[in-house]
């Protein structure tokens, strides 16, 4: 997008004196990100002494403490059950929960995240399965694509996650593994992005190349393995992207249902039912790191096998 | 980007001495880019004037810098060195005073905006009435022949009609001056013949000045009154030549000998400017 | 967009794909009702033979008769016979209920092969040049979605699923006319209160959020990275914290939808606004055009295919934050607090019930967005004809 970034570089690249390394990584993205990063942490300190503070002051009262502002400060971010936890608050807090704790603990958060994960992970195979088999389908079959195609856009504007506490509770009922039962929640969410990438992938030949195919009178099979579906690639990856992180989402409100014992989202449904806001946090931060890793190995796969392709440069 | 541009240029050039009587002087001028393989001299020594009612072309090898000059009258590029004036301005109080209409490789229309509304932009970022911008509107469709296609959007228009819209956007700032890069380079041959006529017409008509970029010689022999051949690496003029045909002529004009003899020593400079090495 | 697309990518290369034009799955489509005469529908129902021999005679008629022609009027035969096979099997169903023999199953699938004759044969003349083909092209997915609907019923009321597990849509339906009061109290709640006020302002202060990054390019490089890696992130999750800050009633979700929507604009609109091609932009600076109008008159519509990217994801990203918002805690009304509570009394058709209004809502939310799409972006090359 912003490919400007090179332009602003000043002088060749001999003798990196610290001023000039510094303008690089500000001319560049880190600099830039570093610091909204470090405004958002400040934001949120900042935050937490202003949403503590009416609580904070109530018990001061009631306990007769005269505070200074400093200690006052300090006060807002060390409470049990603060409004908002202060990032060092939860940082032990997911801390204590991971590393310092038996990982099989029921209150170990590498126990939920696992659950998590695992379903996620189920879920979004079967998915991103299902979702190419089925462009493939309605790539080849004109019926399909007549049929099918425009109940598969219309289906990305339900709100899909809505019934996930349903088919993991029927599911439930008839004895389905949980893993299995969030993991079809996941699997649905993640079939649509791949399906409807997908598709568009496999459209995406120029008609030149596609002609081509036919010149070389190849099979239906051999133009998809040699032309669609590496034409696809990048659509495919576009949609991956899309679907490892509406996976995470899917295993996560499979879990708000009163049923379920193990999960982030049950830590999350669990935090809000006794106020544990450092709880909820934890989870919160452990479910977006999670998310993130995921996104950025997919986009490390994707640019890994797009560059052997010698598609990205 | 184009504002963080503005404001680097702190060091503007002074005026050249032969600013007085010329629309465009240049000075010794020297462009060179920062690019991440190391800088890249685009222009280097250029010294040029053009005369009020001049026709002049630009040709050369691509990387020769034939835009990068355009660019520069245009204030769209700064100079590292030398001197230049625009309507005995600097380049950027011209651009100020719309003293200039700019037509570029494509017609680079907005496609949300129907050609009759495309033409009155630079209207409305002048600040003009409506009555005065649909008058100019109407003048200037009327000028390339676009007339009846007021209601169009611009992709339901051929290639050349777009092109045309273009010019007539340039032309409705009315402008003393010129400035067009390429502007039939990507059309085929046939209709590439056709507006040239046309070109020449408006410019015998209007009594403009054109500064005329291209890479074609018989386009520059057959619309100029003066063709700049340039060569690359750096950027700079190789030779200047007169052409002194008459202004009335038509595209059979192609086939005289005296055409013939003018493409011929535009080819030799093009080819002793090294410019067929690669 | 995706439709018109799909028609020119079908249109170019449809010679290897195209199903043969014959009805040829009328064949075994009358070998399976053939089979079926001589079986009882339902065990220990004889009542019904005399229908499902009626059915299946009507699915002989077709090879019977030949391929007459015209084309069209073969089309017609196919979809009549499909559709008396289908209705004669729907008015029998209720002796057949959760007692389904072979037979059943034999002319339901018979009755199923027809419809993807029919189908295919619709199909084959949609398009979107003639009024009559567009039409067409929209019968197909009705035809099959209704199709959809009367195997579920048949299939379900046929093997007498239990109806916690899976209600026939008829019972849905029953469900749906009988509790509008309630369905519709809980939209209001949910879709008028929450979704539309957070998506006003979620979108809203995402895109002026954008302008101000757009003038500040050291923002732009810092803001967009972490937005996009944002949008990525399960942010349904600070629905407990929303809840906890703003209370039980709608603002907490209309919270929820406000974080969710945002980022997607932001990014969108960033992107958006340097669409612009290059030349486009020298060409308002060789106007000395300020920056305000060169955002109005080129940067901004330019930057309207991404905006309304963001404003249809959003339309569906509002709901389902709303909802699942309220799985966390709401007041006794609302389509989240519906869904969660009476699947805890496993009163599945209900939860149908519900899941249909927001199923409407989100498709019809959706599509108004995407007509004001049509309507300010015509110029786009996707909508061009």
């Amino acid at each position: 997008m912003s490919s400007t970034a090179p332009i602003a570089e000043p002088g060749g690249g001999v003798g990196l004196s610290p001023r000039i390394f510094v303008q690089r990584i500000f001319a560049g993205k880190t600099g830039p990100v570093l610091t909204v990063l470090a405004a958002l942490v400040i934001l949120w300190y900042a935050g937490a002494v202003y949403l503590n503070a009416p609580q904070q002051i109530d018990r001061d009262r009631r306990a007769e403490i005269e505070r200074s502002v400093t200690d006052f400060m300090g006060a807002t971010w060390a409470q049990e059950r603060p409004v908002l936890p202060a990032p060092h608050q939860v940082a032990a807090e997911i801390w204590k929960t991971t590393f310092a704790m038996n990982p099989t603990s029921k209150r170990s958060l590498v126990y939920h995240g696992w659950v998590t994960l695992s379903s996620t992970l189920t879920g979004f195979g079967i998915g991103v399965l299902l979702g190419i088999v089925l462009a493939v389908g309605i790539v080849y079959s004109r019926t399909l694509d007549r049929s099918l195609m425009p109940w598969i856009i219309t289906s990305q504007t339900i709100p899909i996650l809505a019934i996930a506490p349903m088919i993991v509770v029927v599911l439930g009922s008839l004895d389905v593994a949980p893993i299995f039962a969030k993991g079809t929640v996941s699997a649905y969410l993640a079939f649509f992005p791949v399906a409807v990438g997908m598709v568009k992938g496999l459209r995406s030949p120029d008609p030149m190349l596609l002609d081509l195919m036919r010149t070389y009178s190849a099979s239906n099979w051999q133009t998809l393995v040699k032309l669609r579906l590496p034409s696809a690639m990048p659509f495919l990856f576009a949609s991956l992207k899309v679907a490892i992180a509406i996976s995470l989402v899917g295993a996560i409100v499979g879990e708000l249902p009163t049923g379920a014992r193990a999960g982030l989202g049950a830590r999350l449904l669990a935090g809000s039912y006794y106020g544990q806001t450092v709880q909820i946090w934890s989870a919160l931060l452990v479910a977006a790191f999670m998310a993130a890793i995921l996104v950025t190995i997919v986009g490390f796969a994707d640019r890994l096998v797009l560059k052997r392709m010698g598609i990205a440069e | 980007m184009s504002e963080q541009v503005t404001s680097q240029a702190a060091a503007r050039p002074q005026m050249p001495a032969s600013a007085t009587g010329s629309v465009i002087a240049i000075e010794d001028l020297s462009l060179t880019f920062q690019t991440a393989d190391g800088p890249v001299q685009a222009l280097s020594g250029i010294d040029l004037a053009i005369r009020r009612g001049e026709f002049v072309s630009l040709i050369g090898p691509s990387g020769c810098g034939k835009t990068t000059l355009l660019r520069v009258i245009a204030d769209l590029e700064q100079p590292t060195s030398g001197l230049i004036s625009v309507n005995g301005e600097t380049p950027d109080a011209a651009r100020r005073d719309r003293s200039y209409g700019y037509v570029f490789q494509a017609a680079a229309l907005y496609p949300w905006r129907t050609i009759a509304s495309n033409i009155a932009l630079p209207l409305e970022i002048m600040g003009l009435p409506k009555a005065e911008r649909a008058k100019r509107v109407k003048r200037n469709m009327e000028l390339v022949n676009l007339t009846g296609f007021e209601r169009k959007f611009p992709w339901q228009l051929s290639g050349g009609m777009q092109q045309r819209a273009s010019i007539a956007r340039a032309l409705a700032v009315e402008p003393d001056l010129l400035l067009m890069d390429e502007p039939f380079g990507a059309l085929d041959e046939i209709v590439r013949d056709h507006l040239n006529e046309q070109l020449l017409q408006l410019w015998a008509k209007t009594n403009k000045t054109i500064v005329f970029v291209t890479h074609s010689i018989p386009e520059a022999v057959f619309l100029s009154t003066r063709i700049v051949v340039m060569s690359p690496r750096p950027g700079r003029i190789y030779d200047v030549i007169e052409t002194g045909l008459p202004k009335d002529r038509g595209l059979d004009i192609r086939e005289t000998p005296e055409f013939l003899a003018l493409a011929h020593r535009v080819r030799e400079g093009l080819r002793a400017g090294h410019s067929y090495e690669d | 967009m995706n439709g018109a697309a799909a028609d020119m990518a079908t249109g170019s290369s449809t010679g290897p794909l195209t199903p043969a034009r014959a009805p040829v799955l009328a064949y075994p489509a009358a070998l399976l009702a053939f089979t079926a005469i001589p079986m009882p529908v339902a065990t220990g129902g004889s009542i019904v033979a005399g229908s499902s021999l009626l059915a299946a005679a009507l699915l002989l008629i077709i090879p019977a008769l030949g391929i007459p022609r015209p084309p069209a009027l073969r089309l017609v035969l196919v979809g009549a016979v499909t559709i008396a096979a289908f209705l004669l099997i729907l008015a029998n169903l209720s002796p057949v209920e959760g007692k389904a023999s072979l037979g059943y199953w034999l002319l339901l699938a018979s009755a199923g092969v027809m419809a993807v004759q029919m189908m295919r044969g619709l199909a084959h003349r949609a398009g979107s040049g003639s009024l009559r083909a567009r039409l067409i092209s929209l019968s197909v997915p009705v035809v099959f979605g209704l199709w959809l609907l009367i195997l579920w019923e048949c299939i379900v009321r046929g093997a007498g699923v239990p109806t916690v597990l899976l209600p026939p849509p008829s019972d849905i339906a029953v469900r749906f006319a009988s509790s509008l009061d309630i369905l519709w109290a809980d939209f209001r709640q949910t879709f008028l209160k929450a979704v539309i006020a957070g998506y006003v302002m979620g979108c809203g202060s995402g895109f002026l959020v954008a302008l101000l990054v757009d003038r500040v390019p050291f923002l732009r490089r810092g803001l967009l990275p972490v937005g996009n890696m944002v949008s990525a992130l399960p942010i349904i999750g600070i629905a407990p914290i929303m809840v906890m800050w703003f209370g039980f009633d709608w603002p907490s979700k209309a919270a929820v939808v406000v974080v969710m929507t945002f980022f997607p604009m932001l990014v969108n609109t960033v992107s958006g606004l340097s669409a612009a091609g290059g030349m486009e932009r020298d060409l308002m600076r060789t106007y000395a055009a300020t920056h305000a109008q060169s955002l109005v008159k080129l940067r901004l519509p330019a930057a309207l295919p991404f905006i309304f990217n963001a404003l249809k994801i959003n339309s569906t990203l509002a709901l389902i934050g709303a909802i699942v918002a309220e799985f966390f805690g709401t007041p006794i009304v609302g389509m989240g607090f519906r869904i969660s509570t009476e699947v805890g009394r496993m009163n599945i058709g209900m939860v149908w019930a519900e899941i249909t209004v927001a199923a409407i809502a989100g498709s019809l939310f959706y599509g108004i967005v995407a007509m004001i799409e049509r309507a300010f972006t015509f110029w786009h090359p996707s909508y061009r004809h």
